[in-house]
């Protein structure tokens, strides 16, 4: 194997050329496909008279559109339409499809991983730019537009400028209701939404050494939201681990081959990155956002700040913007910020882990969904989540503190299906994005972990474990029903 | 795609930063199939009140910049979703540049690959072009192989682009034709890394 950082070493075993200015050729070895950002792409094909390269490394899944009350009764005739239209397309070019009815359907970055299908040292795309998600793995993963999308089809490669990389080390003593969410939160709160830009990070550090491979997965699903393309984590015995036995992964001899080669991803002790950057999370509290971009946040225990105290005038300017959309105060307290609608799960936080949290808050909080919480929503992020968290009755934890227990999909990540707000609801959301509208028009979003949402739900603000418990003492469970 | 090389064009200023694309084509839009048709829908949330009627404190609908085909913004323009419909939406307004300090990476690729030429300006260029804007309406020329934006008056700000992308630009080339050529590396590399099919 070549030398250098993780990144060199993916680079270089996937260049197929080098092409003029100074553009590299590489090969793509998984490609991800879903219904929003693919019908063009074939079409295109087809206009061109071409056909699809690698067929057998292509996957296509229907996450974006689907209802998830009831997947197959879609209202949508334009959803229904851009449904139908995948599936004629992977019926066409013979792509192995996920539909509706199947048990491994789900958000395309969460069946990716956990079917066994994302592996370390690959190259993976996706007309989604949440495919950072991948990189968990030591896989570069990265979101395409469409005509790229119709590139990877004809031609299972890409054109990519030489890759700079970005040595992210996340260092301290994380407090122990401090999750993964918080962390990527409080690393863009930190430096930026676009100190990314034009870098592939490398996770590293003991934080991300003790991470589980769903906390990797949630970290690296954000790097975008820093503006980096992709962020990777290399493979080690965590990862290994989670990968071994699942349907895709490679069985007996195969296996162990792809073990060893996989030890040889890590960058080399001696490896040069074009940048890098500390993270020391010893001091860092459960985060939520504020604002409208996801580097617009404050600690639990903080307060919206005061447009005044940016000193860059058009800083300034789009924090007015942002206080005056989300409809806040400077100066309210987090704790004080009431809830209107609650969304646990997306590519980012509708993992088992994440279910599994969120549940836990329940189960100790031990209250109902405040009455102020006109929709509490889960939904997990795939058909097999689904399954597993029933398996362990978290269904009925949610069910019967007042959640709704949805089917998988996307849903009020972007809300393309019917799962949106209201204009001027006011969400803690387990999602991404907190841009304007992203969740319904007028919708104001509030990023935060499955564990803050739970809490939101279940108190009708933000509010955490050292306060809840506080709270707990001293006036009981006042919306009854224990769970 | 339509080759791109000298432009004329009058600009329209929109000075926001981390203008992300969920606010350049709403997700409501993203469920037709075409690649045409989107123009209607740029920017909507901030051009059309609930009502449906344009919003006239949006600068696209101020009449004095109608017809404009350039796009004065702040950095790190395009962030967010991958949707190459922004990309699209910009066009079919009729777009044909977007003058700006930086911009997020896939949206840069997805407008290179639309003919949209995204051109990088130092960040006091653009304050510049944004302090002009003040004094009303104002045409530039944009001259891709010398790199240049200029005002009528002969002001001139150097941008900044990938040489291989101003050449493709300039080409109006199909980026699958141009892989095509490599045909014989892409059949070589698969005899030397061979991949199995997914199987489960
Ligand atoms: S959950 Fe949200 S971010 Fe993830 S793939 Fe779906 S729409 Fe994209």
């Amino acid at each position: 194997m070549s030398h250098g950082t993780i990144v060199d070493k993916i680079w270089a075993d996937h260049l197929v050329a080098r092409g003029e200015g100074g553009m590299d050729l590489l090969y793509i070895d998984l490609h991800l496909v879903h219904e929003v950002t693919s019908p063009q792409a074939f079409e295109g094909l087809r206009l061109a008279g071409r056909t699809v390269r690698r067929p057998d490394r292509t996957i296509a899944t229907i996450d974006h559109n689907v209802p998830t009350d009831d997947p197959f009764t879609i209202d949508d005739p334009i959803a229904r339409k851009q449904i139908d239209v995948l599936r004629e397309n992977c019926r066409a070019f013979g792509i192995p499809l996920f539909d509706l009815d199947s048990d491994r359907r789900g958000i395309v970055h969460i069946i990716g991983p956990e079917l066994g299908l994302t592996q370390p040292g690959m190259t993976i795309v996706c007309g989604d730019s949440h495919t950072s998600t991948h990189g968990a793995f030591g896989a570069l993963a990265f979101g395409i537009g469409t005509s790229e999308v119709e590139h990877v089809l004809a031609t299972q490669t890409l054109w990519q400028a030489p890759p700079r990389t970005m040595k992210v080390t996340i260092v301290g003593r994380r407090h122990p209701a401090v999750t993964a969410k918080d962390i990527v939160l409080g690393l863009i709160a930190r430096f930026g939404v676009s100190f990314g830009r034009g870098y592939i990070f490398e996770y590293a550090g003991d934080v991300v050494r003790a991470m589980t491979m769903e906390e990797r997965m949630t970290l690296c699903n954000m790097s975008i939201e820093a503006g980096a393309r992709a962020g990777l984590v290399a493979p080690d015995e965590t990862t290994f681990a989670y990968l071994k036995g699942r349907p895709y992964a490679p069985k007996g001899a195969a296996w162990e081959a792809a073990v060893h080669r996989w030890r040889a991803l890590a960058s080399d002790p001696d490896a040069e990155y074009d940048a890098e950057v500390t993270f020391d999370v010893s001091d860092l509290k459960p985060v939520v956002t504020w604002g409208t971009h996801p580097g617009m946040a404050a600690p639990v225990d903080g307060a919206v700040p005061h447009p005044d105290h940016f000193a860059d005038p058009a800083e300034r300017k789009s924090v007015e913007r942002a206080l005056a959309y989300m409809d806040l105060r400077p100066g309210t307290k987090i704790r004080d910020i009431e809830i209107d609608h609650v969304f646990i799960g997306s590519c980012t936080n509708g993992r088992l882990e994440d279910l599994r949290a969120a549940a836990a808050v329940i189960r100790r909080v031990g209250r109902r969904v405040h009455p102020r919480v006109k929709r509490a929503l889960v939904v997990p992020g795939s058909k097999t989540v689904k399954r597993q968290a029933e398996a362990e009755g978290l269904h009925e934890v949610f069910l019967q503190a007042g959640f709704e227990w949805r089917e998988p999909g996307c849903s009020m990540c972007l809300g393309m299906n019917p799962d949106i707000a209201p204009p001027g609801a006011r969400v803690a959301s387990t999602s991404n994005r907190n841009f304007e509208g992203r969740q319904g028009v007028g919708a104001r979003t509030h990023l935060v972990s499955p564990v803050m949402a739970a809490y939101a739900a279940l108190f009708g603000r933000f509010a955490d474990w050292e306060e809840d418990a506080a709270l707990l003492s001293a006036v009981g469970g006042e919306h009854g029903a224990t769970v | 795609m339509q080759p791109f090389d000298v432009h004329r064009g009058l600009v329209v200023p929109l000075d926001r930063p981390n203008v992300d694309t969920d606010q350049i084509i709403p997700k409501q839009f993203l469920k037709r199939i075409e690649r045409t048709g989107f123009g209607d829908f740029l920017f909507y949330h901030w051009r059309f009140r609930p009502d449906g009627t344009p919003d006239p404190a949006f600068v696209l609908n101020d009449p004095a910049y109608r017809g404009a085909t350039v796009l004065l913004a702040r950095e790190n323009f395009g962030s967010g979703s991958s949707r190459e419909h922004a990309a699209w939406a910009l066009r079919d307004y009729g777009f044909r540049a977007v003058l700006a300090p930086s911009f997020a990476d896939i949206f840069y690729n997805n407008a290179v690959k639309n003919g949209l030429l995204p051109a990088q300006l130092s960040a006091e260029a653009v304050d510049a072009l944004f302090a002009r804007a003040e004094d009303g309406p104002y045409w530039v020329t944009i001259d891709l192989a010398a790199q240049t934006v200029a005002l009528d008056d002969g002001t001139t700000y150097a941008f900044r682009i990938h040489p291989e992308h101003r050449r493709r630009l300039l080409a109006g080339e199909d980026d699958i034709g141009v892989t095509e050529r490599y045909l014989a590396a892409i059949k070589a590399y698969e005899r030397t890394h061979p991949l199995p099919p997914l199987a489960p």
